[in-house]
């Protein structure tokens, strides 16, 4: 198939950026989204042009790498999918396919497809961790877990990262991607004791990083290529509140 | 150079006990003072960082993408083992230990391996501490399976997902680390070169991929974490980025590389579909412990698979290896797929596939589930339904992961499978001690050369690589750091600095201004090209030595006209690729060498002149029961070390899975 490309380019973080057109031919509706990448990469560096720079390593949809914002949503138009695992038989001949990079004030563009997400690390700094060093464990199966809570946490815990949930939401909150962490450590017994610490220290953090107030819209849970649950948030909300009532008394 | 192993005296069961008891320390106050450099942090370089960190440690890591949760440990898939023998079905240290000694065909060290089903039990404690979701039975406790090249059920794991959430464990503890200024983390940084200062590693040249600027940094040791090299193939399950740059950089610096051509084969992936193939997703082995693998009995059947009877299906590996069945190590399985399509078996559009098919195990969960609840006269299809829940229980990112790939449902049609190249056993090479043969350089996980022998089995390089971070190196390194306290932080102007950055600053600057027609891409594609066709699966004299010569063509034809758009400033991937594929050509050089003087048939490395009449590999034990450690001379000069395996234990046989 034959298609028309409409792709953000943008030098660095100061430049202001826009979107140029490219034609794609030939185009097997078996390869993935990122491989159609390549091809036109590979014509544009033959034709001695600067290449379209975009995040990418695993290409099966578990680093979080990808992200980009395929006509108008986060990693494209197929449901609890990563860009890299977007395949062509999505589209069909003479489809114009307009991609930009994520977008938020949390998620500077460093270049092209490119954003800067380093603020997802720092919201781990914050408390996203048990607090046991090396060496100082018990023999695992000394802490049976309830298997119902065990598969929520790690359904929970199957969050890659990627941002998604960020770029869709229109006030830009991390809500979802934070609620999935306080909630898997939430659920097991290990997170017990920085139960208070945690919650608050994260969003806390996340405040600190420009990311939006969450307002119930759940666009995030529609977009998010792991399918985490929204129920997730409202674990948070709970945790948030106990923890902010149990250090005020 | 004779290499000294520097394994400890003593039973085999006390060696690493005698180790610990005797071994140097460094005192709390000194630590603080000596700074260690974890160049790599998937799971072997985030778990030694946060460990040493934990210590007390400067610690500084680094890794190429945005952020160490992304590194290639991550997409592992299917476990990791550990001899806690849960499951009461006769695990034990000794039994992993001898699996894996086994496995790898007999050309592991034994002191090493011994070590690692040592440690193996404290590493899933520590994950599970961690918070590390592993699945669970109803009773809350753990839940096993198995893995290829074993009969008992010691593999942890969680869905098909269990690197993922390891990698997030190990960068948990990581991220904690640096909360508390014990760790520094560099990402989106690339390590370069080494820096050496009378005959010590003393530090590395890294690259902000961001800016395109240089940087030194200094370490009283330097940790090589950087993964392995399967890419040399183009073609693979690795991660795009995964590449041998740092280990490479380290080897002309004067780190031996260990056994360069023992590949690993993975039988299990989802086979080539076309010429703009960028990468090969594997199908996890633990889909073995219930796929039936087939082909059909008649040559270049045409028929669909469902409409194939039973009775002319060829379960070739239940056939041949009775005892082991499905199960059979990877390289075994790997081949024999080989030979099917080879004899023209195949099934698919190319032929190059086998079935994976899941449909009896589908029927025989079902059966189960309704027989757990009374309702075992249900029809067929709901016996199907309840068994398909079970199967998805279990694999279901995998089935989607496949679905999305190839557009079929593998719930109602079989799996469609081909090996890729997936892993490499080759490495630097390390002593006990994990340290290379340059002082003050270390190598960890898939980067070293060290447990897996010629071939690795199943879950065993999650194992291998948080054993080496959390419970090797933080014993081992400080063995050499105690004598290091006088050694004060060498300033970033002495001139070796100034000397190692400004070879780096020259290699990119002349890479740059080749200025020439042909991308890194298409460069990459024809190396890949060579090495899958003649050092891949099978391997012989005449193959091995066109293929150097390809090669050595290739690199000329590479540093005269490739082309790397962009500039030196800012972030151009082009450039840090053209890094890598430069190294990866001369590696590939290398690993044909390394092939060729192997004229015996272990593990991964199957030299079509050494097979038994059945087509079985055959190992040499008289000639070649060594690790090849090649050395460093200069352009396609190297000089082969051996470092000769004794086997006190485990005596060698002919390996058999009949
Ligand atoms: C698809 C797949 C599935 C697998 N499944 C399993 C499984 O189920 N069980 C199992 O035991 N094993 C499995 N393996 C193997 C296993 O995942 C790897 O061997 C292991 O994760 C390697 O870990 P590592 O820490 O050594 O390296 P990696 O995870 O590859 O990490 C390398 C690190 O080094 C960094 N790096 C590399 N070069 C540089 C440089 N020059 N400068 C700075 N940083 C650098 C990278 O950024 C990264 O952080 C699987 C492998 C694949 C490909
Ligand atoms: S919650 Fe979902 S969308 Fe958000 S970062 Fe995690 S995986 Fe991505
Ligand atoms: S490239 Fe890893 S998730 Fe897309």
């Amino acid at each position: 198939m034959n298609l028309t490309l409409k792709v953000w380019r943008q030098q660095n973080t100061e430049d202001k950026g826009a979107l140029e057109t490219y034609q794609v031919k030939n185009i097997s509706s078996e390869m993935s989204f990122l491989e159609m990448f390549d091809v036109l990469n590979e014509e544009l560096i033959v034709e001695g042009k600067d290449p379209i720079a975009f995040d990418h390593d695993c290409r099966e949809g578990i680093c979080g790498a990808c992200s980009m914002h395929i006509n108008g949503r986060a990693h494209g138009p197929w449901f609890k999918n990563t860009t890299c695992q977007l395949h062509m038989r999505a589209f069909k001949d003479g489809d114009t396919i307009v991609v930009e990079p994520f977008r938020s004030a949390a998620f500077p563009v460093l270049k092209d497809l490119i954003v800067d997400r380093t603020s997802f690390d720092r919201i781990i700094q914050a408390g996203g961790y048990v607090s046991v060093n090396t060496g100082n464990s018990q023999d695992a199966n000394a802490i049976p877990i309830d298997k119902k809570n065990a598969d929520d946490a790690f359904m929970a815990a199957s969050c890659i990262g990627c941002g998604a949930c960020v770029a869709t939401c229109p006030n830009g909150s991390a809500m979802l991607f934070v609620g999935a962490k306080v909630s898997q450590l939430a659920l097991l017994p290990q997170g017990a004791p920085e139960r208070e610490s945690r919650v608050l220290n994260m969003v806390a953090q996340m405040d600190k990083e420009s990311f939006g107030n969450c307002t119930n819209i759940y666009a995030c849970e529609a977009e998010c290529p792991k399918g985490i649950s929204v129920a997730n948030i409202a674990r948070l909300n709970r945790e948030y509140i106990s923890a902010g009532f149990s250090t005020e008394s | 150079m004779s290499l000294n192993s520097k394994i400890p005296n003593g039973e085999i069961s006390d060696k690493w006990d005698d180790y610990k008891g005797h071994v140097k320390l460094v005192n709390p106050a000194n630590k603080r003072k000596l700074e260690v450099i974890v160049v790599g942090t998937g799971l072997a370089g985030a778990s030694a960082a946060a460990a040493l960190g934990e210590m007390g440690y400067k610690v500084k890591a680094f890794c190429f993408q945005d952020s160490p949760r992304r590194a290639h440990s991550i997409a592992a898939q299917g476990g990791i083992n550990a001899a806690k023998n849960y499951q009461n079905d006769g695990d034990s240290v000794f039994r992993l230990f001898y699996d894996t000694v086994k496995g790898g065909d007999y050309r592991a060290r034994e002191a090493n391996v011994h070590r690692l089903a040592e440690v193996s039990s404290a590493i899933i404690d520590q994950c599970v501490a961690q918070g590390v979701p592993f699945a669970r039975e109803y009773g809350g406790l753990l839940s096993n399976r198995s893995f290829g090249g074993t009969q008992v059920q010691r593999t942890f794991y969680a869905a098909g997902q269990t690197g993922q959430q390891l990698l997030l464990g190990a960068y948990s503890a990581l991220e904690r680390q640096v909360a508390l200024g014990n760790v520094e983390m560099y990402s989106r940084h690339e390590m370069l070169d080494v820096v050496m200062i009378d005959d010590k590693a003393r530090g590395i040249i890294a690259r902000d991929l961001i800016t395109g600027k240089l940087e030194r940094h200094f370490g009283h040791a330097i940790l090589l974490c950087s993964g392995g090299y399967g890419n040399v193939f183009y073609l693979s399950t690795n991660a795009m980025g995964s590449n041998v740059t740092a280990a490479w950089k380290a080897h002309k610096k004067g780190a031996f590389f260990g056994n360069p051509c023992f590949t690993q084969i993975h039988p299990t992936c989802i086979p080539v579909s076309g010429d703009y193939q960028s990468k090969l997703t594997l199908m996890s082995e633990s889909l073995r412990n219930d796929g039936r693998i087939w082909v059909p009995k008649k040559k270049d059947d045409n028929r669909k698979a469902t409409e194939i009877p039973e009775d002319e299906r060829d379960y070739y590996l239940e056939r041949r290896y009775p005892a082991f069945g499905n199960l059979v190590p990877r390289d075994v399985a790997s081949r024999a797929a080989k030979e099917r399509c080879d004899e023209g078996y195949g099934v698919g559009t190319t032929k190059l596939a086998v079935y994976l098919d899941f449909a009896d195990a589908i029927k025989r969960y079902g059966r189960i589930e309704a027989g757990k609840t009374g309702r075992a006269d249900l029809d067929e299809a709901s016996i199907i339904a309840l068994g398909k829940a079970v199967v998805e229980e279990k694999y279901g990112n995998l089935f989607e992961m496949y679905e999305k790939i190839t557009g079929e449902n593998p719930y109602v049609v079989p799996m469609r499978i081909y090996p890729a190249v997936h892993y490499v056993m080759g490495g630097l090479w390390v002593d006990y001690e994990l340290q290379t043969t340059v002082k003050g350089l270390y190598a960890l996980g898939e980067a070293n050369f060290s447990d897996h022998g010629a071939n690795r089995l199943g879950a065993s390089a999650l194992m291998q690589g948080l054993a080496d971070g959390y419970f090797v190196i933080p014993y081992t390194l400080g063995n050499y750091l105690a004598d290091e306290i006088r050694t004060a932080n060498i300033p970033l102007d002495h001139p070796a600095f100034v000397a190692t950055e400004k070879e780096v600053n020259d290699r990119i600057n002349h890479l740059m201004n080749i200025k020439g027609t042909q991308s890194v891409e298409s460069f990459h594609k024809r190396l890949g090209k060579i090495m899958w066709d003649k050092c891949g699966m099978a391997r012989n004299e005449n193959g091995l030595k066109e293929a150097i010569e390809e090669i050595r063509e290739l690199k000329k034809e590479f540093w005269s006209n490739v082309r790397i758009p962009g500039s030196v400033s800012g972030i151009n991937p082009e450039l840090d690729k053209a890094g890598r594929v430069a190294d990866f050509i001369e590696l590939g050089e290398l690993m044909c060498m390394d092939a060729l003087q192997r004229r015996e048939s272990c593990g991964g490395h199957f030299r079509e002149e050494s097979q038994t009449e059945e087509g079985e590999a055959k190992r040499d034990d008289e000639n070649y029961s060594y690790v090849s450690a090649w050395e460093y001379k200069g352009e396609s000069d190297w000089v082969l070390n051996k470092e000769e395996l004794t086997f006190e234990i485990v005596k060698p046989t002919q390996r058999s899975y009949k």
